[in-house]
């Protein structure tokens, strides 16, 4: 079966959706680290099929775009693991339902 | 000479700068103090000397120097100073007394400690009183009148400890305020007519015919006021009351101010005015001037007739000054003007000299002043004696050698012509009996007879006390030499007639009558009184012989007439009401008017706070608890759980798209 721009869309609207539920409902923090990263992945899915089924592929503006995000994303897991890990050594719980000191 | 009419005002302005340098020094420095004073006097002296001379080339003479004080407006006002035989003659009467006063006084007050400062007040007064007589500024003269009153009061209150001069010198300065007032609503009302202050301006003064036209019948009433300040100065009826008080003060001063000087200023300033009291004079006769008479002729037998019964030796030497003032003002009134003044100077002197003799006396007799402890001093004080038994005639009025005498024959004549009455001139004459009775009286208890308690240890004054006796008392007798009427020099001087030598004149009824009746005072006093000296088997020593026959009578003289008594009952009481009534009001209703305004504003006050606690405070108190509701609703979304903000952020995300692709 041919693949088609469409199909890339749905696949990456899915992968879009699960990252976000996960992110919202999973208590615990590297879950939703998780579930942010399968956000980011579902957006260079976007921008690699845009630029696959686009006028020109010379200059591969969605791979490059598409590098840049998987390495911002990788720098992002790198601070977020470092924040878990911090929060977790101060306040002895990855339960984001327990880290409410911004109650109010 | 010119230059001395140019610099009038340093005859002034000497003792004045005298006694300003006087009270810079200490109480220590006496020497120098006294030294400063009668320097002073001695140039004022020269200075009035000087000014003598010019005044004797032509009669009538006058010299005149205007300036301008300040200008308010358009108007200007301007005083000045004026040299006539008038002026020039009270000149060297002050300063040649003030003289022999002050050099007195060295002696006098040699054992007080305050000596600076009384030379000092005594210079002050020196250099007010002969600014006064060369004043040609009504206004001019008023602040110099002010002054020497303001002299006398510190002078007569001089011994500060003791509360009974205290008491004297403000009834002086009250009782003369209240003769100042009518002056000073006189000099408002003849500036207002007049336009000028000024005496002598050259045609425009308002002693001038062309100011007095200005004046038309106001002029009365004005000559009116005018003479109410000299009745308060001169202690005439009803306002002699502060004079006998004034004894309080030292002996020097009673001679210099309430002899000689102050009391006469009065007289001179009637004498000065004198063409407004006269204005349009129907044979020498106005209204202004009949008062003047009545009110004189009331003093001098009124205040004669206290004499006669008073016990302290000053006290009859002050009624004897009010007395003699009484007669001077009746010789001003019936157009004696000369006469009048000629009495001013003789009495000036011989009346110096009796104050100074009593200063001497009491001096003498360590304190004491009262007639009846002393007695036989005649051996003990033989200068003192001799010098006051000249005063004595002088004032009791023996012509011959003795000035007063003359001059009292002038006053006399002149009263015994007046177009008006006769009677000023009987009671005159009366007068002139008690003068010589109490005169008598006084010399008789004080220096003759046996010595009584205050006689002991007795000794004569220094002669830096007895100089100026003797000198006063040649005054007395040389000053004769130009009274007499066979030549009657001082007479034509001052009036500017002329003058004739008539030995004939020397011939007259008159003079007879008024020596018999000195005779029969002199006489009397000692009839009554000599025997005084002898124990009468009926009467004790103490008790005066009138005293014995008339008590009541006596009792009556003695108590000044119960004067005193009537105006404490009556001006004093509703004074003392009037301010009780004022203080009442200004304490309860201005003050309560006052305070019910400041209610108004309380009430103001209490109403804004019931707005600013009601209104406004619970205004901003619900806004900010509704602001702080609000608040905590909305941090109610604040759960601090990062998935619902995440959650919320995804559902933005959401409605941004759909509202994108709805608008796309």
């Amino acid at each position: 079966m041919t693949p088609t721009l469409q199909g890339f869309l749905i696949v990456s609207a899915a992968l879009f959706s699960i990252g976000l539920l996960a992110a919202l409902s999973r208590r615990h923090a590297i879950f939703i680290l998780i579930g942010i990263e399968m956000m980011l992945a579902a957006a260079n899915l976007n921008f690699i099929a845009f630029w696959r089924f686009g006028p020109q592929h010379q200059p591969p503006v969605g791979v490059m775009i598409a590098l840049f995000s998987i390495a911002i994303a990788a720098a992002e897991a790198a601070v977020g693991l470092a924040m878990v890990i911090a929060v977790y050594r101060h306040y002895r719980t990855t339960n984001v339902d327990q880290l409410d000191q911004l109650k109010g | 000479m010119s230059w001395i009419i140019d610099h009038l005002w340093l005859i002034a302005a000497i003792p004045f700068a005298a006694s300003l340098v006087i009270l810079s020094l200490s109480n220590a420095q006496r020497k120098s103090g006294a030294a400063l004073a009668v320097i002073g006097q001695v140039l004022a002296l020269a200075l009035s000397i000087l000014t003598f001379v010019p005044t004797l080339q032509a009669p009538g003479f006058r010299v005149v120097q205007n300036f301008a004080w300040f200008t308010f407006g358009e108007q200007t006002l301007r005083l000045g100073f004026v040299l006539d035989p008038l002026a020039a003659a009270m000149l060297m009467m002050i300063a040649l007394v003030g003289l022999c006063i002050f050099v007195f006084s060295i002696g006098y007050m040699a054992e007080d400690k305050n000596l600076t400062r009384f030379f000092a007040y005594m210079s002050f007064f020196s250099g007010a009183m002969l600014g006064l007589v060369i004043a040609n500024s009504l206004l001019l003269l008023f602040i110099f009148w002010e002054l020497v009153g303001l002299a006398s009061y510190l002078l007569i209150g001089f011994w500060i400890e003791k509360p009974s001069a205290a008491a004297a010198a403000k009834k002086a300065f009250i009782t003369t305020r209240i003769g100042d007032m009518g002056f000073f609503l006189g000099m408002l009302w003849l500036y207002g007519r007049s336009g000028t202050l000024l005496f002598y301006d050259g045609g425009n003064g308002c002693l001038e015919s062309a100011g007095l036209a200005m004046l038309g019948a106001s002029a009365t009433f004005i000559a009116l006021l005018i003479f109410c300040g000299a009745v308060g100065k001169s202690g005439q009826f009803p306002l002699h009351v502060w004079l006998p008080d004034a004894m309080e003060g030292p002996t020097p001063v009673s001679a210099l101010i309430h002899a000689a000087t102050m009391v006469a200023a009065g007289v001179f300033l009637v004498a000065r005015v004198y063409p407004l009291f006269s204005l349009g004079a129907t044979n020498g006769v106005t209204t202004s001037l009949t008062v003047v008479v009545w009110i004189g002729v009331t003093t001098a037998l009124m205040a004669a007739l206290i004499a006669i019964a008073q016990a302290d030796i000053k006290r009859i030497l002050a009624y004897s000054t009010v007395s003699q003032l009484g007669l001077m003002m009746v010789s001003l009134g019936v157009g004696g003007v000369a006469a009048g003044i000629m009495h001013l100077l003789a009495h000036g002197f011989f009346k110096a000299l009796l104050f100074l003799g009593s200063g001497s006396v009491i001096h003498g007799c360590h304190g004491e002043q009262d007639i009846r402890k002393m007695g036989g001093l005649r051996r003990l004080l033989p200068l003192t004696f001799v010098t006051y038994a000249t005063g004595m005639m002088a004032l009791s009025g023996v012509p011959f050698f003795f000035s007063g005498g003359w001059t009292k024959e002038e006053v006399l004549h002149a009263t015994a012509h007046w177009p008006r009455s006769h009677v000023p001139y009987y009671l005159l004459l009366a007068g002139v009996v008690l003068t010589a009775l109490y005169m008598t009286r006084q010399i008789i208890y004080v220096f003759f007879g046996n010595r009584r308690s205050a006689s002991t240890h007795v000794h004569e004054s220094p002669r830096v006390m007895t100089i100026p006796l003797i000198v006063l008392a040649i005054c007395t007798i040389l000053f004769s030499v130009v009274l007499t009427p066979t030549w009657p020099w001082l007479h034509a001087y001052l009036s500017g007639e002329p003058l004739h030598f008539d030995l004939a004149r020397l011939i007259q009824p008159m003079l007879f009558v008024s020596l018999v009746l000195v005779g029969v005072g002199i006489a009397l006093g000692f009839w009554i009184y000599q025997k005084a000296g002898a124990q009468d088997r009926d009467r004790p020593a103490e008790i005066d012989p009138l005293e014995y026959a008339q008590p009541a009578l006596f009792r009556f003289l003695a108590n000044k007439m119960w004067i005193d008594e009537l105006y404490g009952r009556t001006v004093i009481a509703f004074s003392w009401k009037s301010a009780r009534l004022s203080d009442w009001m200004d304490r309860y209703f201005w003050d309560g008017l006052v305070r019910g305004v400041g209610a108004i504003g309380q009430l103001f006050g209490i109403f804004t706070t019931s707005v600013d606690e009601r209104g406004i405070n619970a205004g901003v108190d619900e806004t900010t608890a509704g602001t702080r509701g609000l608040g905590r609703l909305m941090s109610g979304a604040h759960s601090g759980q990062i998935q619902t903000y995440l959650g919320a952020v995804a559902i933005g995300m959401l409605a941004l798209l759909l509202l994108y692709a709805w608008l796309a």
